[in-house]
């Protein structure tokens, strides 16, 4: 293994590790305020109840997120001090911003997970919305760095020094927008539709159990809308790819020939050898009117570029077409609820739906992490789009499988124990006859 | 003043709450190894009970100090990152792990417990250590680096030192005398008081023998600080007044007073290190003057962290008030 895979193989795992449990800390909250709030509105314990144990999750996935950001902070330098050395007070504004958002996430997450009985129930509550806020900040701020990546501005090169640099045009790149909102709105859908699954699998051996109930209630309510919004900021943030990064999308879209009313593919294997898409199924046109709002546009296509600048088609394209269809999926169960909700008036529980929602519950997490490599990967070569190449950009720190192999071992460990712990948590949850009592 | 000194300044601030915070929530994994005798559980208790509600929020003054760093003294971020890959490897193991466990043992789930408490207590051993490493490394002088970022010396030899380690003890100690005196506060009855009382007179005595031994080895290891901290006998004077000061209130049982002797007396050590090794970010190359970023970026990052500060403080303020008020304590 070369150092340069072995440190992108350790960026991506600690990434797609640490992005599990950002969207945790950023749909979690939501889910508990709405909990609580119920409570103080209604008084009715099931409630309290609910966002105590909903809450009690979350400070262990809340712990693993900070620790993993953390890695992920200094990897940064540990890994691409080269991009960081140039780069790193071009876009330092969004993380400098992001380090107080995360100071007061911990901070009340802090005084809402302990201060139940120290803080009076409207700051309790407040406590929560802070927390909430400060995760989607947070996020978003991440975010922005990660569109400067993608589409970089407020610099100039002169003479291959950087020059005249505007910290806020760096921050508010033409990325930043469509990717933060898409990915906020895929971290309130990935947690919805978790939860949802986990207190419909309880609610498929308990039907009646009215904590469960009240769960899936919060939990599809968030998810209903969420799965529209995902739709629509993802059909954004594939405008803004289509704009600023041609390769990619043509990767995305496993797209070779330059044309006209482009194919929308669905499926299908990039040959990469042969530069052509086989077995998908193509719908004429849609391609060409997503990406730029006419089906008669004309739309790039890999050939048109240098080979050494394509990223790994299959890659790419595999990974897009899992996210669209876990998207279109959770889309589908979420609307079945919604119209079975609204035609029977009460919560959708029927053992089929119950088990589509089952299905859907991974789904969101799925689509988070294909999501994440068609970004990443869909830009290789370049860790800055047309700035600086990846490989320009790492350590000559020799040995790097080392620390891959370690955390990687290391993350493998805490993902089993998380795991075993939730299915203990959800074990024990409150059965019918206690909330009788 | 220009901005690089402000932030400059700002990260020292930064490193001093990060050490009176974070600092003693390490400093109490290490009293959570060494709990003995008959209240050895009440002692493991009565720790996690003080650290669960504010550790996230003490550790994130680590991050702040990366972020200033990575946004405004971008080479530094980047030659410690290169230099010291592996005892800030070896730190961030530490944190994750000590997290993790903590996070983890707190569902007390059957016999497993044991095993949690050995990582949580280990992790929070190693973190201090390698991060006295890395600051020993910094100060020595022995990082070859370019204001590009660029590194010319090995990956072992500035860190894997007389200098280095002595510092990663005297971290550890220092950590672990603080914890032990926020711990007497916390303390709800008087044996376990009287346990953390002797642990603070123990890990007292033993920090101003490592402070002693490190400021040794900085002759050769570290001339720079060495020379600063010699020609300052103000310095020297303070922190060893105030030392004695701290183990004369716990002989004296009186824990608020050795506690706030503590803070100041851990705040010394780091201020005394900044003031010894300024300018200088990383010894003998980068420098307040020579690494820090465009004005506009500065200017940038200094609003952000005086509006940020504005939500911020009173927030911190706020969860120590909830937890650690003055009511609920001594």
């Amino acid at each position: 293994m070369s150092d340069l895979l072995a440190a992108r193989s350790q960026m991506a795992m600690s990434l797609g590790f640490h992005i599990l449990f950002a969207a945790v800390g950023i749909g979690m909250p939501l889910l508990m305020v709405i909990a609580e709030g119920l409570y103080l509105r209604t008084k009715d314990p099931v409630y309290l109840l609910l966002a105590k144990k909903w809450s009690k999750g979350t400070a262990v996935l809340f712990a693993i997120g900070a620790v993993s950001g953390t890695v992920l902070s200094f990897e940064l330098g540990l890994l691409w001090p080269k991009f960081m050395a140039q780069y790193g007070s071009v876009i330092g504004m969004p993380f400098s911003m992001e380090g107080f958002a995360f100071f007061l996430e911990a901070i009340f997450l802090g005084i809402y997970m302990y201060g139940w009985k120290r803080v009076p129930a409207i700051v309790h509550l407040l406590s929560g919305v802070a927390v909430l806020f400060s995760g989607i900040f947070s996020g978003l701020f991440v975010i922005c760095a990660n569109g400067f990546m993608n589409t970089p501005a407020g610099f100039r090169i002169e003479d291959g020094k950087i020059v005249d640099i505007d910290p806020w045009a760096a921050m508010f790149n033409p990325a930043a927008l469509a990717e933060g909102l898409h990915m906020t709105t895929a971290a309130f859908l990935s947690v919805a539709f978790l939860v949802a699954g986990i207190h419909a699998f309880m609610l498929l051996k308990d039907s009646k159990n009215p904590f469960h109930r009240a769960a899936l209630g919060i939990a599809l309510a968030v998810a209903a809308p969420m799965s529209v919004l995902q739709g629509a900021t993802g059909h954004m943030a594939g405008e803004t790819v289509g704009e600023t990064q041609p390769v990619k999308l043509a990767a995305m879209e496993a797209h070779w020939e330059t044309e006209r009313w482009a194919p929308f593919r669905i499926g299908g294997w990039p040959d990469v050898e042969r530069q052509e898409t086989r077995y998908a199924i193509e719908i004429p046109g849609l391609m060409s009117f997503l990406s730029y709002g006419d089906p008669n546009a004309e739309v790039k296509g890999l050939k048109d570029f240098p080979k050494e600048l394509h990223p790994p088609v299959p890659v790419v394209h595999v990974s897009f077409q899992i996210m669209i269809g876990a998207g279109v999926f959770m889309m589908a169960v979420a609307g079945m609820g919604v119209a079975l909700g609204l035609w029977k008036r009460k919560l959708p529980d029927s053992p089929w739906f119950l088990k589509a929602v089952i299905l859907a519950s991974p789904m969101g997490m799925i689509a988070i992490e294909a999501g994440w490599v068609v970004t990443e990967v869909g830009r290789q070569p370049w860790i800055i789009q047309g700035v600086l190449k990846t490989a320009d950009a790492v350590t000559p720190m020799p040995g790097l499988w080392a620390p891959f192999l370690a955390f990687s071992l290391l993350y493998l460990f805490l993902g089993a124990t998380v795991v075993v712990l939730m299915i203990n948590l959800v074990k024990h949850s409150p059965t019918f006859d206690e909330n009788e009592a | 003043m220009s901005y690089e000194l402000l932030l400059a300044g700002i990260l020292v601030v930064a490193l001093v709450a990060y050490s009176v915070t974070a600092g003693a929530d390490f400093g109490g994994g290490v009293w959570d190894l060494l709990a003995f005798g008959p209240r050895a559980r009440a002692q493991r208790e009565m720790i996690a009970r003080a650290v669960a509600p504010i550790w996230e929020a003490n550790h994130v003054w680590l991050i702040f100090v990366i972020v200033v760093l990575f946004v405004c003294f971008t080479p530094v971020y980047a030659v410690i990152g290169t230099a010291l890959h592996i005892p800030l490897t070896l730190m961030l193991f530490g944190i994750v792990l000590r997290g993790a466990a903590f996070a983890f043992r707190s569902y007390h789930y059957g016999p497993k417990q044991f095993y949690w408490d050995a990582v949580f207590a280990i992790s929070s051993l190693v973190t201090p250590v390698a991060l006295g490493m890395c600051v020993g490394a910094v100060a020595s002088g022995a990082i070859d680096a370019d204001v590009d970022g660029t590194v010319r010396s090995d990956f072992f030899s500035s860190w894997l030192a007389p200098f280095p380690v002595s510092v990663g003890a005297f971290t550890l100690i220092e950590f672990s005398f603080l914890a032990a005196c926020y711990l007497t506060l916390e303390a709800e009855h008087e044996a376990l008081r009287e346990d953390f009382r002797l642990r603070a007179i123990g890990s007292g005595i033993l920090t101003a023998v490592l402070g002693w031994l490190a400021f040794a080895l900085a002759y050769q290891g570290a001339p720079l600080i060495f020379a600063g901290i010699a020609g300052n006998v103000m310095l020297i004077a303070g922190i060893s007044v105030v030392a004695l000061s701290a183990v004369g209130a716990l002989f004296a049982r009186k824990y608020r007073l050795a506690q706030i002797l503590a803070i100041s007396q851990v705040s010394l050590v780091v201020l005394g290190w900044a003031n010894a090794q300024f300018p200088y970010l990383v010894v003998p190359d980068l420098t307040v003057h020579n690494a820090h970023a465009s004005d506009a970026v500065m200017e940038g990052a200094l609003a952000v962290l005086a509006i940020g500060s504005v939500v911020l403080v009173p927030s911190f303020v706020y969860l120590y008030a909830v937890f650690k008020g003055w009511r609920q304590q001594g």
